[in-house]
């Protein structure tokens, strides 16, 4: 279960670039749920997926995790609870170290980390295994430097990585908006198998209405820091990305800004 | 020109290279892995020597003298990372603000004189300059060669450990480091802490081998281990792909460095310049690369045209 209750957050305070990001945001999240997130740019998504992340302190509120108050945990502390995939490919991923070693630091998410060897043979065939579940090809370049990966394989990767370990959360900031239209595809519908397969309570950022409501049970949407709408079960199902249109203009009394999602 | 006073100086150069090596190593590890340019080994360069001399003057043992300075740079190490992490000082200006602190510090241990003496005749030095031409094993060259294969040995196996790989990951990307649960200030500050403490070795090993200590001998430690870096990088980047080769090629560098200072000199130039040519090979080596990946990107240019 995942708790937001009441979090502000404020980037440049007292300066003319003084911009209100979250501004008291209030949000449930059950174990089953798996939550997609639209909104214009600005409206908060990756910022509330980075209060939770614990990027950066939040001014105000709590955050709390199966009954587990997360809010003032540095970043690190709550990683154990969080699987994470980023916007940006080279983001998840250390370039200049091998897939099997990456692989081996995510196993230890939340683990001391000892003076025992980085990577064990088991550990290696469990990867193999993993890997090829992929279905790129990655099983037989074990050995080679991610940054050699293409930013689907990478994507792919982090996938795997945030999950290899199971986290009580996982977060998808955009994870597919740098990628081209096919292999987006691929990564959203292997998102949707390991979240599905693992259980996954899930909150998933995205540009793209169509994958908003085509994935997860349950569709928010953001604006000006906060949740404008919440559409669950049958309901979403419903859903067309016209009506969902017309539901932001509703909620939020303005013109939705944002190209891309009005051409998605 | 004599050439034999060239090929007499080479033991010596050789000698000098393997242990500043040590010290290149140091650097290696925070300038490549932990992707820190740390200036603390100006200070920690002269620290070490200056602990081990002075507890070796007041009857210490040898190897517990050693040890201590391989500590006291650690400390130094230590007080650099605290000063990036918890103050968030970025890492150059703590590394400057440790190794100028040091220089006060490395008076005092040396009981406020700018340079200790230490007659190998009286103490039991681990390497000196006097026996750099002896063909038996008491030669400097063979011991710094075994001490260096022992620390390449360590050092591989200890980056391929967790925590050595947590070491390397958060070099290699923080964000990631963060999210994967590695407390990326305390995996900075056990870099700096073994990589000064790798520096105060060579600096411990160095005063054995010239016969003192000096308040200055530290000064412009880094170009000479960024030098080593780079040149192994430039000469073996191609050849030596697993880290343990990449140590070595560190040190190789910085031998390669001395052998070129040795030539320079006999060729006449001034001792009070190589300062200056010190920084300028670095300057050109750390240039190479961008202007390579620049002059390469406007052939790719023109021949794209041509072919288009």
């Amino acid at each position: 279960m995942l708790d937001l209750k009441n979090i502000r957050k404020t980037f440049n305070a007292k300066t003319v670039n003084e911009k209100v990001a979250l501004n008291g945001l209030n949000l449930h999240l059950n174990d089953s749920d798996f939550v997609t997130v639209i909104g214009g740019n600005g409206a908060g998504k990756s910022t509330m997926l980075n209060a939770i992340a614990g990027v950066w302190p939040i001014d105000q509120g709590s955050i709390v995790i199966d009954g587990v108050d997360i809010s003032r945990l540095p970043e690190h502390r709550r990683a154990p609870l969080l699987g994470r995939v980023f916007q940006d490919p080279m983001t998840g991923t250390a370039a200049t170290m091998q897939i099997e070693e990456n692989l081996a630091l995510a196993a230890r998410r939340g683990e001391r980390r000892t003076l025992k060897a980085g990577i064990s043979r088991v550990e290696r065939n469990q990867y193999r295994d993993q890997l090829a579940a992929l279905g790129l090809g990655l099983e037989d370049r074990m050995t080679a430097k991610v940054g050699l990966l293409s930013g689907g394989q990478r994507q792919a990767l982090t996938l795997l990585m945030a999950t290899l370990k199971k986290p009580k959360l996982l977060l998808l900031d955009e994870h597919t908006a740098a990628l081209d239209p096919r292999t987006a595809e691929k990564v959203l519908q292997l998102s949707e198998k390991i979240v599905t397969e693992n259980k996954l309570m899930t909150l998933m950022v995205t540009h793209n209405m169509r994958d908003a409501i085509r994935y997860g049970n349950r569709l928010i949407m953001m604006n000006d820091g906060k949740i404008i709408l919440d559409i669950a079960g049958e309901e979403k199902q419903r859903l067309t990305v016209e009506n969902l249109m017309s539901a932001f203009f509703k909620a939020s009394g303005e013109e939705f800004a944002n190209d891309r999602a009005l051409l998605s | 020109m004599n050439f034999s006073a060239l090929l007499n100086a080479m033991p010596g150069a050789i000698a000098q290279g393997l242990i500043w090596g040590i010290m290149a190593i140091g650097v290696f590890i925070t300038y490549k892995v932990l992707d820190l340019a740390d200036l603390t080994v100006d200070g920690s360069m002269a620290t070490g020597g200056a602990v081990c001399v002075m507890l070796m003057l007041n009857g210490v043992n040898v190897w517990i003298a050693l040890l201590c300075a391989i500590l006291a740079g650690m400390l130094a190490g230590l007080l650099t990372g605290v000063l990036h992490t918890a103050m968030g000082i970025p890492p150059i200006l703590a590394g400057i603000l440790t190794q100028l602190s040091l220089y006060s510090v490395n008076l005092a241990i040396m009981e406020f004189k700018a340079n200790q003496g230490i007659n190998v005749t009286k103490y039991a030095l681990i390497v000196s300059q006097r026996n750099v031409r002896s063909a038996d094993l008491g030669n400097p060259i063979f011991t710094v060669l075994l001490i260096l294969a022992l620390l390449i040995g360590v050092l591989y196996w200890f980056f391929g450990t967790e925590l050595g790989s947590a070491l390397r990951a958060t070099g290699a990307n923080e964000a990631m480091s963060r999210a994967q649960g590695i407390n990326t200030n305390r995996a900075k500050i056990l870099g700096l802490m073994i990589s000064n403490g790798i520096v105060a070795l060579s600096s411990a090993l160095l005063s054995h081998y010239q016969g003192f200590v000096d308040v200055n001998m530290g000064r412009g430690a880094i170009v000479i281990g960024l030098a080593a870096v780079i040149i192994s990088e430039v000469m073996f980047g191609k050849l030596f792909r697993n880290f343990a080769l990449k140590l070595t090629g560190v040190a190789l560098g910085a031998v390669l460095y001395y052998i070129v200072i040795q030539i320079v000199l006999w060729l006449g130039l001034n001792t009070n310049l190589l300062k200056l040519l010190s920084a300028l090979i670095v300057a050109v080596f750390l240039g190479i690369p961008y202007w390579k990946a620049h002059f390469s990107v406007n052939r790719a240019g023109k021949g794209g045209r041509e072919h288009a």
